[in-house]
């Protein structure tokens, strides 16, 4: 903690984060920043043009010619080495690394050149000669190509709906766009061609399932991929994932130059070829009783994954799978899922992955609803809201959310904006003939997942022909040498959320010693680390299970310490206390022994050691939350092992003149269960909610009627920037989670998925108008006045 | 092939580099001075910010020869040994940054913004922050560490 004493504990405390120093002195150490093995050659990627086109001809050899290229591999050389990408859902399209013959997004690897620099390789891209034969593009999402195509039923959806007093219905778009992390995809590949293996060296973030995917798509088994990821990495927003494409590609392109190869995104090829979140149509009917009580939801949703079905898509579509009746007791729901091919960029996890998505659609609903019913927005949700008294709450999609009391968060955040006076307030203005509106919309924020959610997209009885799949699972790693050093390896791989600090305070409180004294590693191998399937840093996972494996591990760990210690000092193991340093029996402060004393002992004279205990003090373990069972016969699944709750309500003005919308009040109160560092908290907060301000209002990934992508430079995809991230007042009620170790929830996604919708909300209310499509660009605002 | 003789946080160093050689790939390749990032190549994410002769531009718009006999500053020249620069203090202690990619040429764009603008108000800062992207923090701990620093930086020696 800055400039106080040690708090009663570590974990809660608003700890400063030991990952700073380093990283402002401009020593963190980030992928382009390694050189991790000697010789290493340059690749530049050759890209498609096009969005949908048969190659024709390659001629690398005007590249070869050129002084200081190594190798030209074309996507045929490619495929000859590795094999297509295993997807989740099998398709009839082969998705290699590299296009063989057909192109099917701008920007699509066709070739690789390596040369002794990057500005040789960019060189000799240019000079490679590709002939395309152009095909047309398929852009509308409802003439995708249906590659998945499933039908859900909860309760009695038709019977519900049938007898509802009102049925709001409407269509709700959500756009691509991506998180955009400022450090762009880094990738080293080293093949041996000793043991024909892959040594590659990438900034991943996870989840390692996408290892397997790797792995088989070079056709590596065993340990035949080493993947090394760095201790810093610039920033991901779940769009990293997608590096381990980049690691097929280049592991493929090192065995075929004979060379050690590193990669280095550039932004252009960032925001057109390496990844988006998913497009969606969502047409959503919602029932309602006539006093206003939601009695049945029907989804039907058109989800856009681009060019190919990447694993581990389709899971935007069913990460959210358990929540499809959001914060409210709704009890039948249908839904219909179809996955399609766009001639886009593959899509991949994206800050939020499907929440953005789902709650634009159903909280849209239940803001047109309350104009229907004549209802007040608030009374509306009250109405609705799941009672604190009935969690564990069991959702009909099979959810079980942990712990919450919404109504509370509720009454929370209409103190903290002090919603009646802003309802006066719009009264006086709509009188002045302005345009202002209030939105608002209640969000439950899953944290941890269930790997086995992305098996809905097989049917019950294709799932039971293969491996129950679930698995939520992380692993850690401490050790204490013999001068009693702790360090803390995670298998979390942190992208700038602090988790190192968060560790050390874990462990600072389990051995009595303070965070500054713990070091922590968050590099990953793969060839030593504990890791598993799960392991990485996507949904929100490192506060709910990431901590569990560090604390579990640090648990083990100073139970061994005190049981050498209780035999040093002749008492019982559960009489001894970790504090500032030493061991020492309770209540006698006097008896008392160093922790260098013990961890000398258990290195350098293991044989004294009491009886059962092993030499050295190193723990390994896995964490697994609860409840995490694969999908049932009935497609229920619990999707997620923790869930926060977020309400949100946003005052909006609109410029009658522009179109243009002014955000003149945001509030946001959060139940993410315990916190464990407040000012990592609100970092989190921020940052998810300029996402979601962002792609509210001007963060959209733009394609031409020929598939070309347009928004490919900084300059054309607006990343939101300081003076338009508005004023947010954030404040926190806290549930703890009965599910994780620590009692908290992740917390980072909620406002991306809660502020689209409020903010558009606002729009409406303003406006006048029931449909609206994201983002709320000036232009769009005032067509949007001009038909109200 | 151009000789360049360019002083980067007060050693001088003189080397042949190509024509096209952008500043931000000489200072980091050639130089090893890998605390300058680079995060569009176009100018606009403010990542590879240095300062050239005490003023704030962007080294991946640059060109190494165009800096031939000039002052440049990166990063890596704020901090001694043991003691952070108070802006970087002020960032340490606001919790401005996460991922940390963005914040070296943060911190140079704001040596320079504080040094030509005494007293700015939170507004001025993110009006000066516009130039720069952060994906991580949303901006208002960052916004508040430079207008922390430009509070407590007044007779401050060098910043």
């Amino acid at each position: 903690m800055i400039g106080s004493a040690s708090p009663p504990t570590w974990v809660g405390s608003p700890v400063g984060r030991v990952e700073d120093d380093a990283l402002l002195r401009g020593k963190g150490r980030f992928l382009d920043d390694y050189e991790p093995v000697p010789g290493i050659w340059h690749a530049a990627v050759v890209r498609s043009p096009f969005a949908h086109a048969r190659i024709e001809m390659i001629d690398t050899s005007a590249a070869l010619d050129l002084p200081g290229v190594a190798c030209v591999a074309t996507g045929e050389e490619i495929a000859s080495v590795t094999r297509p990408l295993p997807a989740v859902v099998e398709t009839e399209v082969e998705h290699f690394a590299a296009a063989k013959s057909l192109v099917r997004y701008v920007g699509e690897p066709v070739a690789v050149v390596v040369a002794r620099d990057r500005y040789l390789a960019e060189d000799a891209a240019a000079l490679v000669m590709v002939d395309y034969e152009p095909l047309e593009p398929v852009l509308d999402l409802e003439e995708g190509l249906v590659v998945s195509d499933r039908q859900f039923s909860y309760g009695d959806p038709d019977g519900a709906m049938e007898a509802a007093h009102v049925v709001v219905k409407g269509r709700y778009s959500f756009p691509r766009w991506t998180g955009s992390p400022m450090e762009t995809f880094v990738t080293i590949a080293d093949w041996d061609h000793s043991n024909g293996s892959l040594t590659a060296w990438a900034n991943f973030q996870g989840p390692f399932t996408l290892h397997a995917v790797a792995a088989a798509a070079l056709g590596l088994s065993g340990s035949g991929l080493r993947l090394i990821t760095p201790g810093d990495s610039g920033g991901s927003f779940g769009v990293k994932a997608a590096v381990a494409n980049a690691v097929v590609l280049m592991g493929a392109v090192s065995r075929l130059a004979g060379l050690p190869v590193k990669w280095v995104e550039d932004r252009v090829e960032h925001l057109s070829a390496s990844s988006s979140s998913t497009g969606r149509i969502t047409d959503l009917e919602a029932g309602f009783s006539v006093d206003g009580e939601l009695v049945a939801l029907r989804y039907d949703v058109i989800e856009d994954v681009g060019a190919y079905l990447r694993a581990p898509e389709p899971a935007t579509l069913y990460r959210m799978h358990g929540s499809l009746g959001g914060a409210y007791r709704v009890p039948n729901i249908a839904a219909r899922n179809r996955v399609v091919l766009t001639n886009r960029v593959p899509t991949s996890l994206n800050r939020g992955f499907g929440g953005p998505q789902l709650y634009f659609a159903l909280e849209s609903a239940m803001a047109n609803a309350a104009g229907r019913l004549g209802i007040d927005r608030v009374q509306l949700a009250r109405r609705n809201l799941i009672a604190s008294d009935s969690f564990p709450y069991t959702t009909p999609t099979g959810a079980v959310y942990d712990s919450g009391d919404y109504e509370r968060c509720l009454d929370d955040v209409l103190e903290t904006i002090g919603y009646n006076d802003r309802v006066a307030a719009q009264t006086t203005a709509r009188a002045e003939g302005r345009l202002v509106g209030i939105g608002m919309a209640c969000v439950v924020e899953p944290s941890v997942s269930n790997m086995g959610y992305i098996s809905l997209a097989e049917t019950p009885e294709q799932r039971a022909a293969g491996l129950p799949k679930s698995g939520n699972s992380e692993g850690a790693t401490i050790s204490m040498s013999p001068s009693a050093g702790v360090v803390v390896e995670l298998s979390t791989t942190p992208q700038g959320q602090g988790h190192k600090t968060v560790a050390a305070q874990i462990v600072a409180d389990q051995l009595g010693l303070s965070p500054a004294d713990i070091d922590v590693v968050a590099d990953l191998d793969t060839h030593t680390s504990a890791w598993t399937i799960s392991s990485g840093n996507y949904s929100s996972r490192f506060s709910g299970i990431g901590t569990a494996a560090i604390h579990k591990a640090g648990r083990i760990l100073a139970e061994r310490i005190r049981r050498i210690a209780a035999d040093d000092l002749e008492c019982a193991t559960e009489d001894v206390v970790l504090k500032d340093g030493r061991a020492s029996v309770i209540g006698s402060p006097d008896a008392s022994v160093s922790l260098r004393r013990i961890a000398g002992r258990a290195h350098w004279n293991p044989e004294s050691l009491p009886d059962g205990l092993e030499a050295g003090l190193r723990v390994t373990t896995y964490a697994s939350a609860p409840n995490l069972e694969p999908a049932d016969a009935h497609d229920r699944i619990a999707s997620s092992a923790a869930h926060g709750f977020v309400v949100d309500v946003a005052v909006v003005e609109v410029d009658r003149d522009t179109g243009s919308v002014e955000i003149l009040a945001y509030a946001s109160t959060h139940d993410a269960g315990t916190l464990l560092n407040p000012r990592l908290v609100e970092g989190q907060i921020h940052g998810g909610f300029a996402h979601g301000v962002g792609v509210a209002l001007m963060e959209r990934l733009v394609y031409d009627d020929d598939g070309n992508p347009k928004t490919t430079t900084f300059m054309d995809y607006l990343c939101i920037t300081a003076p338009e991230v508005p004023d947010l007042k954030s404040s926190h009620i806290e549930t703890p989670s009965p599910f994780t170790t620590l009692g908290a929830k992740g917390l980072g996604e909620g406002n991306t998925m809660s502020a689209p919708v409020v903010i558009a909300n606002a729009v409406r209310d303003a406006v006048g108008v029931d449909e609206l499509e994201l983002p709320l660009t000036a232009p769009r605002v005032w067509a949007l006045m001009e038909q109200a | 092939m151009a000789e360049i003789t360019v002083t980067v946080n007060g050693r001088t160093h003189t080397e042949n580099v190509e024509p096209r050689l952008l500043l931000s790939d000489f200072i980091r390749h050639r130089l090893g001075l890998t605390g300058t990032h680079v995060g569009c190549e176009h100018g606009v994410c403010g990542s590879c910010t240095v300062l050239i002769d005490g003023r704030a531009a962007r080294s991946c718009l640059t060109l190494a020869i165009q800096v031939e006999g000039r002052e440049v500053s990166t990063v890596e020249s704020l901090a001694s040994a043991d003691e952070l620069h108070p802006l970087q203090k002020s960032f340490q202690e606001n919790f401005a940054l996460q991922c940390g990619f963005c914040t070296p040429g943060i911190l140079m764009a704001a040596c320079d913004f504080v040094d030509r603008r005494a007293d700015p108000s939170r507004e001025e800062i993110a009006e000066m922050l516009s130039g720069h992207l952060c994906r991580c923090t949303g901006y208002v701990s960052i916004i508040e560490a430079i207008y922390e620093f430009s509070r407590n930086s007044s007779g401050l020696e060098g910043s």
